[in-house]
């Protein structure tokens, strides 16, 4: 049982917790996961860390709750507890070998780039950052991205705020203006993260992308999370979550990842009725 | 000498339980007991003991039965094996004790020594339990990694000789594949509990949602505890490498079972989701791939077939799980081997070629081979591999020390089991690949044994 210390609403659907986990927060690094499950009827659902803090012994997490299980965790509040919290899972991210980063965020996916941006703005070395959503009211992190950026583009798809147009939309413009990145981190729906990778091929910049493929245990056990990247099979969770995105076969990773969601809209519209 | 016939344990209908999750085997009453017990001759030189992994002394325990005093022939059970209500359900006693029983060939078949020690074993539970002996202060600690059946014996062991021990489990529930491989309908979940209910009562703790090697190092347990042992088990599935195993509806037998017996989704309103296929193909003829193809049976599937490269003779599962397969509708396609599986984004079937196997080779093996021009599809729209799983990566990533070999065996001295770092030692499927239950919980006692011995040097 983990504590909720802290939640704040971000937009309609995304919060953010942080949690009484000095387990985890003792070793957790940027880019790892963690599996928890809402109550002890719960399905285990992976969450990126998007913060931590090991002297406190914290970990913040970001909830969109577009689930039955997710809507259910909407619903806690600070002081309650999440039953069972496990991590920290996946590899950690590696970008120490850059040194010109552009980071990518589209939606929630922004979580997974958030540690990132703080460390390399630590390290002395801020990125240029991009961060997109549908509108306005989906945008998160703006002002917590700004103070760690070297220059932050922020789009959204129907000009309510920032400039109008994609992540992609921005990132070419960059690349176009003879930007030397010499990796692209993106992180965001897969079909963000596929546009991104097609756009930067181009361009031939290295491109990392997270995967966020259903899973089970999290540890290698189930192969639920296997991904075909260039040509083998991977498991996110044992071998990621992170990727060369020009290698990651997207579409049949979209295909994996529409298997379960007439069931789960199931579960939605019980929650909802 | 009589010959009777060896008796039969009372089974749901196979129309009936084709279609529920009890239990399959409701095991022997007292009566059936006691006439099976009576069947036993006693050996003196019990060539049945030799059998068994842990070295239970079975014609004791049967003796024991035949005077009435089944607390007695639990106590006998308890002096070698800690799990007896799973190890009579999951042992593969015709391979072992049974094979050797001198009733086997011509006294009306084995004595039914397996559903004899799940009888003991129900009767006590329902009976209060055995008596817990007064264990010896625990002066010592230790560190189980992994609660599977390799962790839990090795755990009991060490609890009642001298050592407080932590188990550290990944999963937010104990039992690895006793919880979430084995289905509820061969072995209830809540037998698995009480065994490890009493393991608690041995001052033993649980620490769930604990991933060694990335919670906590394997370092970290060492400087921490006086000695650790590793029982991982063999947590990853192997895929076969043929086109169309990305496709939405294939399964590892792991993933399947997992979410079906660990996360329920066998219940209805259950939370995690599971495809109710209509026609399923099982690739494997293991014990995993019975429970799978049963699993999907109940789940409401119209048409289950195994698909085995060879024969039945060959099939590697226990002889009871075959029967009861076949019994309850499942299908075997023997000597078929998939090649591709078949589909845009869903599985819509499956190409299989039919195999023959060779004449024995030097080591006396039958070689399966590819019969030329015998292609055909299987229709389904799932498919579930479970040839096998390999020892999980994960530890062996975060501790460079701890050596492994082949596809990712722990190396042990054999005779401890004590790994390439002084002091961690480790058994069961981590260290041999895939097997079985019983062979790891006797690893777990060995390892417990070298444990204790290293202590009081």
């Amino acid at each position: 049982m983990n504590k909720i210390l802290k939640k704040r609403q971000l937009t309609q659907n995304i919060h953010e917790y942080v949690i009484d986990s000095p387990e985890v927060s003792r070793h957790c690094l940027a880019g790892q996961f963690i599996i928890l499950r809402v109550d002890d009827e719960g399905e285990r659902i992976p969450l990126t860390i998007c913060d931590y803090d090991r002297e406190a012994g914290t970990v913040t997490i970001l909830v969109q709750s577009i689930g039955y299980s997710t809507m259910k965790l909407a619903k806690l509040n600070e002081g309650d507890y999440i039953h069972d919290f496990a991590g920290p899972l996946g590899n950690a991210t590696e970008l120490e070998e850059f040194a010109n980063i552009i980071l990518v965020g589209g939606g929630v996916g922004s979580a997974v780039i958030y540690p990132q941006c703080k460390q390399l703005n630590r390290d002395g070395r801020p990125a240029d950052i991009i961060i997109g959503a549908r509108n306005k009211d989906l945008l998160i992190y703006e002002d917590e991205f700004r103070d760690n950026a070297k220059d932050l583009y922020v789009m959204t798809d129907d000009g309510s705020y920032g400039e109008q147009g994609f992540v992609t939309t921005k990132l070419k413009q960059l690349l176009d203006s003879g930007k030397a990145y010499d990796c692209v981190f993106a992180v965001g729906p897969m079909p963000m993260m596929r546009a991104v990778a097609n756009l930067t091929r181009e361009y031939g910049v290295h491109t990392i992308v997270s995967m966020n493929s259903v899973m089970v245990d999290g540890t290698g056990m189930c192969g639920g999370c296997r991904v075909t990247v260039g040509g083998q099979v991977k498991y996110a969770c044992v071998d990621g979550p992170e990727f060369d995105g020009h290698l990651v076969d997207f579409d049949e990773a979209i295909e994996r990842s529409k298997f379960y969601r007439e069931i789960e809209q199931e579960h939605k519209c019980k929650m909802e009725g | 000498m009589n010959t009777t016939e060896r008796n039969h344990p009372i089974e749901q209908d196979p129309k009936v339980r084709a279609h529920n999750f009890d239990e399959v085997s409701l095991g022997f009453d007292d009566e059936l007991a006691r006439m099976e017990a009576d069947r036993c001759i006693g050996c003196k030189n019990a060539q049945c003991m030799k059998g068994c992994p842990v070295g239970i002394n079975i014609p004791a325990f049967i003796g024991a039965i035949k005077e009435g005093d089944i607390k007695k022939a639990g106590e006998i059970i308890a002096q070698d094996s800690n799990l007896p209500a799973i190890c009579g359900r999951v042992c593969p006693q015709e391979s072992q004790c049974e094979k050797y029983c001198i009733r086997k060939a011509k006294l009306g078949g084995s004595v039914a020594i397996g559903l004899l020690e799940r009888y003991v074993a129900d009767y006590n539970r329902k009976n209060g339990g055995l008596d817990v002996k007064d264990i010896p202060p625990q002066v010592y600690k230790a560190a189980v990694v992994g609660s599977g059946p390799a962790g839990l014996a090795c755990a009991a062991d060490l609890a009642k000789n001298g050592f407080k021990v932590t188990i550290y489990e990944a999963f937010h529930k104990a039992g690895g594949v006793l919880v979430y491989g084995i289905p509820e309908f061969r072995l209830p979940k809540d037998l698995v509990q009480s065994e490890i209910d009493n393991l608690k009562k041995l001052g033993v703790e649980i620490k769930l949602n604990v991933i060694i090697g990335k919670t906590i190092t394997l370092e970290e347990l060492k400087e921490e505890n006086d000695a650790v042992f590793i029982g991982t088990g063999a947590g990853l599935p192997t895929f076969m490498n043929i086109p169309g195993e990305s496709l939405s509806g294939v399964y590892s037998a792991n993933e399947y079972l997992t979410r079906v017996n660990l996360m329920k989704a066998y219940q209805e309103g259950a939370i995690t989701p599971v495809q109710r296929a209509k026609k399923s193909v099982v690739v494997g003829a293991g014990n995993v791939a019975m429970d799978a193809a049963r699993t999907t049976l109940r789940m409401g599937a119209e048409e289950v077939s195994i698909v085995y490269r060879r024969g039945r003779e060959e099939m590697p599962a226990r002889a009871e799980e075959i029967i009861h397969a076949e019994q309850e509708g499942v299908k075997l396609e023997l000597l078929t081997n998939p090649i591709e599986i078949l589909g845009t984004t869903k599985v819509e079937g499956i190409k299989c070629v039919r195999m023959a196997l060779t004449e024995p080779d030097e080591s006396g093996r039958r070689r399966p081979v590819v019969v030329e021009g015998s292609e055909f599809v299987i229709e389904c729209d799932q498919v579930i591999m479970s040839i096998g799983t390999s020892p999980n990566p994960l530890l062996k990533k975060s501790c460079d020390a701890l050596e492994t070999k082949g596809k990712g065996t722990i190396v042990v001295n054999e005779e401890t089991l004590e790994t390439s770092i002084e002091g961690v030692y480790a058994g069961g499927d981590a260290v041999t690949g895939a097997a079985t239950v019983i062979l790891a919980m006797g690893a777990g006692k060995q390892a417990a044994r070298a444990i204790i011995e290293s202590m009081n040097k």
